[in-house]
């Protein structure tokens, strides 16, 4: 653990020293949530819709932290320094995964509070507990797949574009037991019960990418 | 490939061997059948033009390219099969310092002291020992490119690895500082170091075995004492 350490503690001081990735995730939520309320004409939404627009923001968002996430390794030339350390390089994979999902967490509380403002109709209290759950298995799943994709596109010189394009459709199952998740929480007629489905869908999704990346994130290093 | 070879022999164990070893970017190969073998505690000394794959050399022998051919051996491990057992006793002075330009000095050799699992006093004494103590806290961003090679000798040396690869290690250096890291990584220093160079006086002179390569090929392979200038100067042309 203490090299993942290392690492991670590393990534939280250069992301404080020179913030780049939590600004603008957080910038494109709030943008994001002003569009919709002026694009659906809608001062208030419930339901499928509301968890939609919430879902899909965050995951936007997100596509935005991934394509940062090696770049402090990439543009400073320190990967290599990385590299050549006698550790075992899933200890990376467990220090961006763990960054990732740490900056997520700290855009959501600040976005879903404007998403509770700008358009969300029901109160957002009694959904609380319901939506932090949610929220954390979601933030796990763009975590774990942002970390293998990020990794994956590091390599290449179409960074920018190949995150979005390998990321999207694999965090797709994600992003639908997400939103089937939250629907209830936002219903009109007050926070219903989470459905188990969605939730063991979207636990077991956290479960399979987890191990999955975990299995294969050194081969995705190699030269 | 190139049927030129190495003769350098010294009554060492090898801590280097290649036979033959090739390394391709796409279809061009930036290393061609090159073969040198290294003994412990030697300084081998690379020299050759932009592009003849120089610094592709250096990162085969640091893990961090693959091999595509022949077969390569470095502190006695093969490569690629082993190359995690090689990694931490290289010690890699590249011309990107490896160091994260947010970080203050200290910053970044702590972070990588931590990853080698190297005690924290061994930074500060690094620190005094480059006299770099008065800009430790500063963001290496703002260092000079002077200042920026020491702090990556530091680097480069914190886990005092038995094998040091050198491109070019004494670029943007003034002579006091050369003198301030030759304890360090120069021959005193009683590692195993592999330096590319294109000062063929200056390179010759520092070096146990001399290796001169052209567009990725082997044109030059002996015992220091044995090349002079002129061959080295004649890669250039």
């Amino acid at each position: 653990m203490r090299p993942s350490v290392a690492l991670l503690r590393k990534d939280l001081l250069l992301e404080r020293r020179a913030p780049e990735a939590v600004p603008a995730m957080l910038l494109f939520s709030i943008t994001t949530f002003v569009l919709f309320h002026f694009g659906l004409g809608r001062d208030e939404v419930s339901g499928q819709l509301a968890a939609g627009v919430l879902t899909v923001t965050l995951l936007f968002a997100a596509i935005l932290g991934i394509n940062r996430l090696f770049v402090s390794e990439q543009e400073e030339g320190g990967f290599d320094g990385v590299l050549l350390a006698p550790i075992d390089r899933t200890a990376l994979f467990v220090a961006k995964a763990t960054g990732l999902f740490l900056f997520l967490a700290l855009v959501e509380v600040v976005a879903v509070a404007a998403f509770a403002i700008l358009l969300l109709g029901p109160s957002p209290w009694p959904a609380l507990p319901g939506l932090l759950l949610v929220l954390a298995l979601l933030n796990a799943a763009l975590a774990v797949v942002g970390a293998l994709v990020s990794a994956l596109a590091i390599r290449t010189r179409a960074r920018d574009l190949i995150v979005p394009i390998v990321a999207l459709p694999l965090l797709t199952p994600a992003l639908i037991a997400a939103a089937r998740l939250a629907a209830p929480l936002f219903a009109a007629g007050g926070a219903e019960a989470l459905p188990t489905k969605w939730l063991a869908v979207l636990a077991l999704y956290d479960l399979v990418f987890g191990l999955l990346a975990y299995a294969v994130f050194d081969f995705l290093l190699e030269d | 490939m190139s049927s030129q070879r190495s003769s350098a022999t010294v009554d060492a164990p090898p801590a280097i061997e290649l036979r033959g070893v090739g390394r391709r970017y796409g279809e061009r190969w930036a290393l061609d059948d090159v073969s040198v073998t290294v003994p412990a505690g030697a300084t081998l000394v690379v020299f050759g033009p932009n592009g003849a794959g120089k610094s592709t050399l250096l990162r085969v022998l640091a893990t961090l390219l693959r091999p595509h051919g022949g077969e390569a051996r470095v502190l006695g491990e093969p490569l690629p099969e082993r190359e995690w057992a090689v990694r931490g006793k290289v010690g890699l002075l590249a011309h990107e310092a490896l160091l994260y330009r947010d970080l203050s000095a200290r910053e970044n050799l702590r972070f990588h002291a931590r990853l080698h699992r190297v005690p924290e006093p061994r930074v500060e004494e690094l620190l005094e020992r480059m006299r770099l103590a008065g800009r430790a806290e500063d963001p290496v961003r703002t260092l000079s490119r002077g200042l920026l090679q020491r702090v990556a000798v530091c680097r480069a040396v914190l886990h005092d690895p038995p094998l040091l690869l050198l491109d070019e290690p004494r670029a943007n250096l003034d002579p006091a500082a050369a003198a301030l890291i030759e304890p360090l990584i120069g021959r005193t220093s009683g590692r195993t170091r592999v330096i590319t160079s294109h000062d063929p006086a200056g390179g010759l002179a520092e070096a146990d075995l001399a290796l001169g390569l052209r567009d990725g090929r082997v044109a030059l392979s002996a015992p220091a004492h044995d090349a002079d200038a002129a061959q080295v100067e004649e890669l250039y042309r």
